[in-house]
């Protein structure tokens, strides 16, 4: 207790008190800060003032300042509108879907990998791993295409194997566009997720192991009751950061991958946004959208982060 | 997981044999490691063989990992769209201009923000925070770069996303971990802040200034949304993902770009056999550049990233 409140004091007195000599000894600092603070004001805060026009009728000729007000408009017709519910839907099953699925694999994904004995199998299969992080949605979709065309190895194996008689096209039918989704998101991220849990897996004590080995426990107890509850604060704090990213999740790849034949289970509401906001010109509206996703967000990340303080797990804030 | 059969104990000898669970298990742990290196694998090496192979012969299918009719003829087109090769060199441009400021820019601001003597260090943190959570969305912002002229501009590349409050996080991490000693003696030397920074900080940084300049130049080499957006009229500021995209486009309704490039020419190219050209020369650089750096980003990511 006196310890703690020593090592206060101590923390306390490292900030100096604002004086007229500390701040002429920091002034570099400060000017600094300054340019980086107006430099933010700009290109961070300002854009928040646009949030303005979700509730004007807004016209570039008047612009922000002299626009008519016209209150929740916008929002009543979002809420209205049938297109809007199926993108939010859309939005958030994609996102869900994208969230599990990344985070079984990519844990699977670092337990398997590091129960490889050679060191330079290792090595080699986890560098493949990585590759497909740092290629473009644009090349992973070109690629998809390829690979799920009529002629494509999917359904040349399909048929090859008889599993189908004819060819499946994968992108006009819409049961299937989820996963195909998924399934990009997994091919690509995989190896990259798995770093962290990786790293989170060799840094467990390899006593535990031992003594587990001698009280007669196999791998699959290993992994089940040493491995995974080991990596349990870092897969509840990567989840708690994605989660307020369901929202987010998706733009690039359905924007992509869409075609009007399934755009019912492909748009999202970024995609909604574009559509509204920079080709039909009601900034108003795709304002709105963009403000209601902000907020989904914000109350997604607060309902994870008390979820995760009832369980008394690693939280964010 | 294979099943835990026990074995009778029999006395171990030295090195560990394995058990028939052991077997069952490293088998599965192979089948289940080749299946994904060969899923990761296959497309790149598949659109390799295809930028290599004659277009019209290409349709037929049955291409895998060789190519049938062998042409450089795909590739000839690709580097003959005048788009592509703007595209080419406003992307390396981007690239090395973004980098640069990007790296200068979250540094400083991690430095300043890592000083533990600093007046207004929570306030700064917070001010950069907020922008995680926070961001005025898509519309906004389109009309603001507007407003500032940098739509149609090159601009538009670097100057905006020019501060990141995530790299600024990794970055001060890493900082907060180097002694202070090292600091105060400089500055009884008589160093000044920046002296400071360039020579006694930046040094030890280099593993996490190698990891955000990673993050941003790979970003900035894939990026194509900015290009759509904010220079969809003015090809002189065209990226090649931008370029690639619309080739991708193309395979479903026949461009005309590719279509002429390839009939003035009297070449036997196809949309595709062209785009599968044009990934790779896309890829090659990020495939040969990412193994050397390997090592700095698994670093940089688990020591800055995930312990915030």
């Amino acid at each position: 207790m006196a310890r703690e409140k020593k090592e206060r004091v101590k923390e306390a007195s490292i900030t100096p008190k604002i004086t007229r000599k500390e701040l002429k000894r920091q002034r570099v600092l400060i000017v600094w800060s300054i340019i980086f603070v107006i430099y933010g004001v700009i290109f961070c805060y300002l854009p928040l003032g646009g949030w303005l026009m979700a509730f004007q009728k807004y016209k570039p000729k008047t612009g922000l300042l002299h626009s008519k007000f016209i209150g929740l408009d916008k929002f009543k017709f979002l809420f209205a509108d049938a297109t809007f519910f199926r993108v939010f839907r859309n939005t958030i099953a994609m996102g869900t879907i994208n969230m599990i699925t990344t985070l079984i694999m990519a844990v699977l994904f670092a337990i398997l990998l590091n129960e490889i004995r050679t060191s330079i199998t290792k090595k080699v299969v986890q560098t493949i791993s990585y590759l497909p992080h740092f290629l473009s949605w644009i090349i992973v979709t070109g690629i998809l295409h390829d690979a799920l065309s009529s002629t494509g190895i999917v359904n040349e194996l399909l048929v090859n194997w008889h599993v189908v008689d004819t060819y499946i096209p994968f992108f006009s039918i819409e049961k299937y566009f989820w996963g195909i989704v998924a399934f990009a998101n997994n091919w690509k991220e995989t190896g990259w997720n798995a770093i962290v849990y990786l790293a989170a897996i060799t840094s467990i004590d390899p006593c535990l192991y031992e003594a587990a080995a001698i009280d007669g426990a196999g791998r699959g107890d290993k992994i089940w009751f040493i491995t995974l509850p080991s990596i349990k604060p870092t897969i509840m704090i990567l989840t708690l950061i994605n989660i307020g990213n369901v929202i987010n999740a998706g733009f690039e790849i359905q924007y992509l991958l869409g075609n009007p034949t399934i755009v019912d289970v492909s748009e999202t509401i970024d995609i909604y946004v574009l559509r509204w906001g920079i080709s039909q010109m009601d900034y108003s509206l795709g304002t709105a959208a963009g403000i209601f996703k902000s907020l989904v967000s914000i109350i997604l990340i607060l309902i994870g982060n008390s979820v995760a303080k009832v369980l008394g797990e690693e939280r964010l804030f | 997981m294979g099943k835990n059969k026990e074995e009778k104990v029999v006395v171990k000898p030295k090195k560990r044999k394995l058990t028939t669970a052991d077997k069952v298990f490293y088998t599965f742990n192979f089948i289940f490691m080749f299946a994904f290196v060969v899923i990761t694998l296959y497309p790149i090496l598949n659109t390799l063989a295809i930028s290599l192979n004659d277009g019209t012969d290409a349709v037929r299918g049955g291409i895998h990992l060789f190519p049938r009719v062998f042409t450089w003829k795909n590739y000839k087109t690709v580097l003959a769209i005048q788009n592509f090769k703007r595209g080419a060199f406003i992307t390396v441009a981007r690239t090395i201009v973004g980098t640069i400021t990007a790296l200068i820019a979250n540094a400083l601001l991690a430095f300043i923000v890592s000083r533990k003597r600093f007046l207004f260090r929570s306030q700064l943190s917070a001010f950069w925070v907020i922008t995680m959570y926070v961001n005025g969305g898509l519309i906004p912002t389109f009309l603001l770069f507007k407003a500032l002229h940098l739509t149609a501009s090159f601009n538009v590349y670097w100057i905006p996303g020019m501060v990141s409050a995530f790299n600024i996080l990794v970055m001060r991490t890493y900082m907060q971990g180097i002694p202070d000693s090292l600091e105060e003696s400089a500055q009884l030397d008589g160093a000044g802040y920046f002296t400071i920074f360039l020579k006694i900080i930046s040094p030890l940084c280099k593993p996490v200034y190698a990891t955000i300049a990673l993050f941003v130049a790979v970003y900035q080499w894939n990026s194509w949304f900015d290009a759509m957006i904010y220079n969809r009229m003015n090809p002189e500021y065209t990226t090649l993902q931008y370029e690639l995209m619309k080739l991708l486009n193309s395979v479903t309704q026949q461009s005309g770009s590719v279509a002429d490039a390839a009939a003035t020419k009297g070449q036997t190219v196809t949309p595709q056999s062209v785009r599968s050209a044009a990934t790779i020369i896309t890829v090659i650089p990020i495939i040969m550049l990412y193994p050397f750096l390997q090592r700095y980003f698994v670093t940089g990511l688990t020591i800055g990233g995930v312990k915030e």
